[in-house]
């Protein structure tokens, strides 16, 4: 087994990566660190493939070239065991939720429980009852996940990722689709349960404002490589234009507003 | 014709990449089936999803495909004054070929569906990828118990199929043609033989049950995950099970029987 060579505060460690789908290449040689107990955002436009990148650090997809290790270990030379065995120390908060639609909140939440432990029933239901307790929806343990609002759910679904006290929780666009007091929530909670866990958080999110609030360090991607890292404060005062156009949000800058085409007058008067 | 020409290379070698898929798949499958040892719960659950949710339609078109069998049967060995063949008739056409036949056709049709579109519905709500980063194997968690199920709910449904034909048979015979019901017995346990009719059906269920689910496993865990790409999934669940099943019935007749 690689043991690496990152530095023991570096939780996950992406050098070189290259990966391309379809011929389409969607990483070319990104280097990532991120640090122990932090809260890490890798941001980016829509289709740069931020959400590639958690599954790429989950083993779920396998880079053409560059190394992803976790903990130290290189987690694409990992057998089928040791993968599984691996990933018991992340949780992972997809985008819809991806709750059972079968299990109440309650089973959904005892779901890795049971799998991975063999814990007499009184201390399992005490287990879930705390993890949803943190996430404020002990009291809907009963509800199915068709009954939930989406912002429940999500927070349900992340009650489920800290079931088995996980080092790392990756969060895959947790703001999108979040009325301000759900997103809110969110926010405090994604936080806090880093500092309360001493977790590590990894954030894949276009959501600069919310994810500013909470990060403590912010990789942008674009076009295949980070265009830039640092503090929130820091990208937000960034020497590339690209990257301050991205932090605040400008309509026109670097990616312009209009998508390059033939001039509006000659569109206009072109005759069919 | 050179677009004809492409389009058909094009549709072999993406069925040829689908067959390596599903192969793969199986023995990916397959090779994580101990895991199902020590939680018989988990395949009894999808044997009742499966199995005993799909009773209803066996047992009407069992009575049905039966009682038609001995009207049509009856009017052609009336000719013959050989009516009092029907019991035999009735028993070989279920056992060899209806039941394990029509059962598979209506298993593709009622369970392998919903098993596709569970599980493409799984994979496109990302319940699948969920289940992989909590280290739990899909595989072996979701898609081994519902192959096995099944494998082992086919051959009982094709057996209760059989048994309610030959039981709609004797009621349309017997009860409402007035065939000696003595005879239909009598002349059924003569002709039938355990080894040559009874467990060359058996075989067969056995065969079909494990392509059907098989297909229809794969095909949801292989769909592409939209709305669309499910409902064609599903749909591939039945026309492949259908025509996979009455080839495998002539290749399996040809060699029992043939």
């Amino acid at each position: 087994m690689d043991s690496g060579a990152s530095s023991p505060d570096i939780l996950v460690d992406i050098s070189d990566l290259h990966f391309h789908r379809g011929g389409r290449p969607i990483f070319r040689g990104v280097d990532v660190r991120i640090p122990k107990g932090t809260v890490t955002a890798i941001m980016g436009p829509s289709g740069t493939g931020k959400t590639t990148l958690l599954r790429l650090i989950g083993g779920q997809l396998r880079p053409h070239r560059g190394v992803v290790r976790f903990a130290g270990q290189d987690v694409h030379a990992l057998g089928h065991g040791a993968l599984y065995r691996l990933r018991r120390s992340m949780g992972m908060l997809f985008q819809t939720g991806a709750l059972f639609t079968h299990l109440s909140v309650f089973e959904n939440v005892a779901f890795p429980l049971r799998e991975h432990t063999q814990l007499p029933e009184p201390l399992l239901r005490d287990l879930v009852l705390m993890k949803l307790e943190a996430v404020g929806l002990r009291g809907a343990r009963d509800m199915m996940p068709g009954e939930l609002s989406g912002g429940m759910g999500r927070r349900v679904a992340l009650a489920r990722a800290i079931a088995l006290d996980p080092d790392m929780i990756m969060y895959d666009e947790p703001f999108t689709g979040q009325d301000p007091i759900s997103m809110g929530a969110l926010v405090k909670l994604i936080r806090t349960l880093n500092d309360a866990l001493g977790l590590t958080s990894v954030i894949v999110s276009h959501d600069v404002a919310e994810t500013a609030r909470i990060a403590d360090l912010i990789y942008v991607i674009s076009d295949g490589r980070v265009v830039d890292s640092g503090t929130p404060q820091a990208l937000m005062e960034s020497k590339s234009e690209w990257v301050r156009q991205f932090m605040h949000g400008l309509p026109d800058g670097p990616v312009p507003f209009h998508y390059p085409g033939p001039e509006l007058v000659s569109d206009l008067l072109e005759r069919r | 014709m050179l677009g004809l020409l492409a389009r058909l290379g094009a549709t072999t070698i993406s069925s040829f990449q689908r067959l390596g898929r599903g192969t793969f798949f199986l023995a990916r499958v397959l090779t994580g089936l101990h895991s199902l040892l020590p939680r018989p719960g988990l395949v009894i659950a999808q044997v009742y999803s499966i199995g005993v949710l799909s009773l209803v339609i066996i047992v009407v078109s069992g009575i049905f495909v039966g009682a038609v069998l001995a009207l049509q049967g009856y009017n052609t060995l009336v000719n013959f004054g050989a009516e009092d063949a029907l019991g035999v008739l009735v028993a070989l056409s279920l056992l060899r070929e209806l039941g394990p036949v029509v059962t598979a056709l209506l298993f593709a049709g009622r369970a392998g569906s919903a098993l596709t579109a569970e599980i493409g519905l799984m994979k496109t709500t990302e319940q699948l990828s969920g289940m992989e980063m909590m280290a739990v194997d899909p595989l072996r968690r979701v898609i081994a118990p519902r192959l096995l199920a099944g494998f082992v709910s086919m051959p009982l449904l094709a057996a209760m199929f059989s048994f309610l034909g030959i039981m709609g048979a004797y009621v349309v015979g017997v009860g409402a043609l007035g065939l000696d019901g003595g005879a239909y017995w009598s002349q059924m346990q003569d002709a039938v033989d355990f080894r040559d009719d009874v467990m060359n059906g058996v075989i067969k269920s056995l065969v079909f049950g494990f392509v059907a689910s098989w297909i229809a496993v794969f095909e949801g865990y292989d769909c592409v995950p939209t709305s669309e790409g499910v409902s064609s999934a599903t749909t591939r669940t039945v026309v492949h099970t259908s025509l996979a099943v009455l080839g495998l019935d002539f290749v399996l007749t040809a060699v029992m029987f043939g």
